[in-house]
């Protein structure tokens, strides 16, 4: 029942786009073809899982009992990028068709926020997550980010055959679109 | 002349918000008001122009393959130095900044211009491009703020501008990305008359 609400909570009523401002990039970048956002949100879902679980346990037995909590951004920036070339690498060995599909999101994924801001979220005192948790909890937000994102471009692909004013042509209209999105997401806050 | 037009650049013609569409993570999340835009626009200056500093010193050590892993360390040194010394000095600020004083770290424009400018330029030239894409971002985070603080709460920089209640909305998550998108729209319209 715990780990329901953790994804619950972490799926719409915090809403790493729309409510936490999260991969903000990612979203207005991938988000043209209903295919590359699946894609994207296949290759978060992995990376995220894998990168809080490393985080984790590096935040809780090597930072804390040496006492270097400050080093946490640097550390925990260097983890997420070696992860993701480690994982390209592997996929490319073990299961080409997966690379086949992920392929070209995973050096994207290295900056993309969303990652390195739930792992950070992950390990907060006020939540005081065990491993599980914090694991489910990163689940749980690539769950939201996959949803939103799949969301977004199948309304863009529509987008793409309205006739929008010049000016908001674009970038523009997207971020309305969104803003429109995250009024609807609203409608979730307090559930849990 | 050159070193103007190389400052100037970030405000409007390749403002890294409104027109790179960079950054936008923090500049959606922290601007609920336009102090706290400023706030965030400083930081991410303070650590623009220090990592693009080091990058155009040591861009001729680091062999390019390992370029990208040793921007990441500076940028993530400078980011930590900015971290802790917010925590002391400004802690009010601090707490409304929260987890997006670390994701500096991933914020493209950092990233993108030690890649782009500081490993091809020397220190003079990245110091000026650092300050000018900065102040740049810095003021679309504010102007962005300050949007949002009038139509949400009625005040700016705390200043009362009109009574009684604003439009909450604004001040929610969704103001932010509409805001944005008409910020956007005006500054490509801007944009086009400047080019005319």
């Amino acid at each position: 029942m715990e780990y329901i609400i953790i994804i619950i909570g972490a799926v719409f009523v915090n809403n790493i786009v729309l409510a936490q401002f999260l991969g903000i990039c990612p979203y207005l970048g991938v988000s043209a073809k209903v295919s590359t956002s699946i894609g994207m949100s296949g290759a978060v879902m992995f990376v995220m899982t894998l990168a809080t679980l490393v985080t984790f346990l590096i935040f809780n037995f090597i930072l804390v009992p040496f006492n270097i909590e400050y080093l946490q951004t640097i550390s925990y920036i260097l983890v997420v990028a070696s992860l993701v070339q480690m994982v390209e690498i592997i996929l490319k060995k073990v299961s080409p068709a997966l690379y086949q599909a992920l392929g070209i999101f995973l050096p994207l994924i290295v900056t993309n926020c969303a990652i390195l801001g739930v792992t950070i979220l992950a390990v907060r005192e006020d939540y005081g997550f065990n491993l599980l948790e914090g694991v489910v909890f990163a689940i749980g937000h690539a769950l939201g980010f996959a949803l939103t994102i799949i969301l977004f471009a199948g309304i863009r692909e529509h987008l793409e055959l309205m006739d929008v004013p010049k000016g908001m042509r674009g970038a523009p209209a997207a971020l309305v679109v969104a803003g429109i999105l995250a009024l609807a997401f609203m409608g979730f806050a307090n559930l849990v | 002349m050159g070193q103007l037009k190389n400052f100037t650049k970030g405000f409007v013609k390749d403002n890294p918000v409104f027109v790179l569409l960079l950054g936008l993570c923090p500049a959606l999340g922290v601007t609920t008001s336009a102090f706290n835009g400023l706030g965030m626009g400083l930081a991410t200056t303070f650590v623009l122009v220090s990592s693009n500093i080091v990058v155009s010193i040591i861009k001729n050590q680091i062999p390019s393959k390992v370029r990208i892993p040793s921007y990441i360390v500076v940028i993530a040194s400078f980011v930590t130095i900015t971290d802790l010394v917010m925590e002391a000095y400004l802690p009010a600020l601090f707490e409304s900044l929260g987890l997006f004083i670390p994701l500096i770290v991933v914020n493209c424009l950092v990233m993108g211009r030690a890649e782009a400018f500081a490993s091809k330029n020397n220190t003079w030239h990245s110091i000026v491009d650092g300050m000018g894409m900065g102040l740049g971002f810095a003021f679309a985070l504010t102007v962005l703020g300050g949007l949002r603080e009038i139509l949400g709460a009625g005040e700016i920089f705390g200043w009362s501008v009109f009574a009684g209640d604003g439009m909450l909305v604004f001040v929610l998550a969704p103001g932010a990305f509409i805001g944005l998108g008409y910020l956007v729209a005006l500054n490509n319209i801007v944009k086009k008359k400047m080019e005319s």
